[in-house]
């Protein structure tokens, strides 16, 4: 690299420290951009065999649409539950620790969260297996019995309490940390302004919450959201330890016929899966790949379409 | 509606630091009392102490009395929430939630108050207080758009709106002007002028000017020294403050000897 200044054009000077800087932060890029691409290729080379494979020719016997339907079915209804049961509680943890809680608890609690983040899955998956189910067992029998008549909980309940509705409170409780840490980070950065403008109107904390705070992190707590859900959809270890899969289309949360998640199912056949098995198998990593991204430009699609009222102006 | 303060040996303290000592006032209704002094003087807090904005900041108290027309500000029954619902605010920066429209601006308050409400009633709530604020002439085709789409000037008069639209009984500007143009800052002295009617008006401002023209009363706040709290020199008529104060430090200040 030499510092030969161009005769007609001054650039100014070229200082070492910056070029090298912006060829590693370049290159880093590029090189995300070529392992995504990699990823990309290879599922769709290696995947296509799977989709068009002669059913005789895989282990499931069934050509890909159906081995794959209940499989994505599995996986969006188990992260889903998981979302449902882990937005409000992240968002209500969080606005605890920003706004609610004296500065030292919420520090502390905060700390704690960070560290659930940090539990291998593997242990989510022995607790829910071990502890959890036990303790839904019970809660599912009483949900056949009172609230048998909504389809959900049509029931027969589960005896084990290994059930996609287990499965989803473990992920629930795997994806809380991060959605927490993002909602606390962006409530934290709510402008004080906002804030008071709201309590000189004579707005209560719950009110300011609603009108200062939450729609200013509106776009933070649904990317926490997406951020979740795609960590949801992916999660291998704890699904594949707590369910007993039947490899069926229901929405029955509760008994004992269950759907299983692609990422699941990968890791359960893939080590005794050999030829067009293993084709189909990644080819429902594809499909697991594609369902990833639509969730992630669905997400930005959502939050861009108030980008006016987004207070970034 | 308007009503008159009367605070009588108010300490404000942050934790066991005395910030503003022995302030004795009375604000009368229906006029403009201007606060003036030096930076940190205790004005501004002293304002956020007569809705209790101040307690927002942790281990912030006070010590002695605030009457509103007669009915102690911080009596046991009192509603921080309540006290803020009847005494408005303006804040030294505009700031009208940018999430929201011009329009649900200005009914924000009037959601908190009451859930529900007609159609036709907030329509006219809202084109009520935007005339009375100066605004409506400028946005009313625009009510749907986002607040913070108007410019500074507009903004703050938009939030004047929004105080006043669920009638206040008295309506507190922190430097209301400090961040405008002069020509947005002649507007909302005007409109100062003409809300006198019906509120009861307190502004703390930097410019003596301001304070000379839209007043009734002044109250001149100084610091004793460094490090000591700030105090209530001396109040009165706003041409008697400014001809003839009876303090050498209002005179030295109004004539910008210091400040």
């Amino acid at each position: 690299m030499t510092t030969t200044p161009t005769p007609r054009r001054p650039r100014g000077v070229r200082r070492a420290g910056d070029q090298v800087f912006r060829g590693l932060s370049t290159g880093a890029s590029l090189l995300i951009l070529l392992v995504l691409a990699g990823v990309a290729v290879f599922l769709t080379v290696e995947g296509i065999p799977g989709i068009t494979a002669d059913p005789q020719d895989v282990k499931s016997g069934e050509s890909f649409l159906p081995f794959v339907a209940p499989l994505v079915f599995g996986t969006l209804l188990s992260a889903l539950l998981a979302l449902i049961i882990s937005l409000p509680l992240s968002v209500g943890v969080a606005l605890f620790i920003s706004h609610y809680a004296p500065r030292r608890l919420g520090a502390a609690l905060g700390y704690v969260i960070d560290l659930l983040a940090a539990v291998p899955s593997v242990v989510y998956g022995a607790w829910g297996i071990a502890v959890l189910a036990g303790w839904l067992a019970p809660a599912y029998a009483w949900l056949e019995t009172h609230l048998g008549f909504i389809p959900l909980f049509a029931g027969p309940a589960s005896a084990t309490g290994r059930t996609i509705m287990t499965v989803g409170v473990v992920l629930a409780l795997m994806i809380l940390p991060i959605m927490t840490a993002i909602c606390r980070e962006i409530f934290l950065q709510t402008p004080r302004l906002h804030q008071e403008a709201a309590l000189a109107l004579g707005a209560t904390r719950w009110e300011v919450a609603r009108m200062a705070i939450f729609p200013y992190a509106r776009s933070g707590i649904v990317s926490a959201a997406m951020l979740g859900l795609g960590r949801a959809l992916g999660e291998t270890m704890a699904v594949a330890m707590v369910l007993s899969a039947s490899g069926v289309v229901t929405f029955n949360l509760i008994s004992s016929t269950n759907p299983s998640t692609i990422a699941a199912n990968i890791a359960l056949s893939f080590g005794e899966a050999s030829g067009l098995t293993v084709n189909a198998l990644i080819a429902s990593g594809l499909v697991l790949f594609v369902i990833t991204f639509v969730v992630n430009f669905t997400a930005r699609a959502i939050v861009d379409r108030r980008k006016d009222f987004s207070g970034a102006n | 509606m308007a009503k008159s303060i009367d605070v009588s040996d108010l300490n404000i303290y942050y934790g066991d630091f005395l910030a503003v000592e022995d302030v004795t006032i009375d604000i009368p209704a229906r006029s403009v009392t201007a606060f003036i002094g030096p930076s940190g003087c205790g004005k501004s807090t002293f304002l956020r102490s007569l809705n209790r904005m101040h307690e927002v900041i942790p281990n912030a108290r006070v010590e002695g009395k605030v009457l509103i027309d007669g009915q102690d500000l911080y009596g046991d029954e009192m509603d921080p929430v309540n006290v803020r619902r009847t005494i408005g605010m303006v804040f030294q920066r505009p700031n009208p939630f940018p999430t929201m429209s011009i329009y649900d601006n200005v009914i924000a308050g009037q959601k908190l108050n009451s859930k529900r409400m007609k159609k036709a009633d907030s329509d006219a709530i809202v084109e009520r207080s935007l005339r009375r604020a100066g605004l409506w002439a400028e946005v009313k085709d625009r009510l749907n758009r986002p607040g913070s789409s108007l410019s500074g000037g507009q903004q703050q008069r938009l939030c004047i709106a929004r105080a006043i639209s669920v009638e206040p009984e008295v309506l507190l500007m922190d430097e209301p002007c400090s961040a405008l143009d002069p020509i947005s800052t002649s507007a909302i002295e005007d409109l100062i002028h003409e809300l006198k009617s019906e509120y009861t008006i307190v502004i703390v401002t930097h410019n003596m000017q301001q304070a000379a023209r839209v007043s009734d009363d002044t109250a001149f706040f100084n610091l004793s020294g460094v490090g000591k709290p700030g105090r209530l020199v001396e109040t009165g008529r706003t041409e008697k403050i400014f001809s003839n104060p009876e303090d050498p430090a209002t005179e030295a200040y109004i004539q910008g000897r210091f400040g």
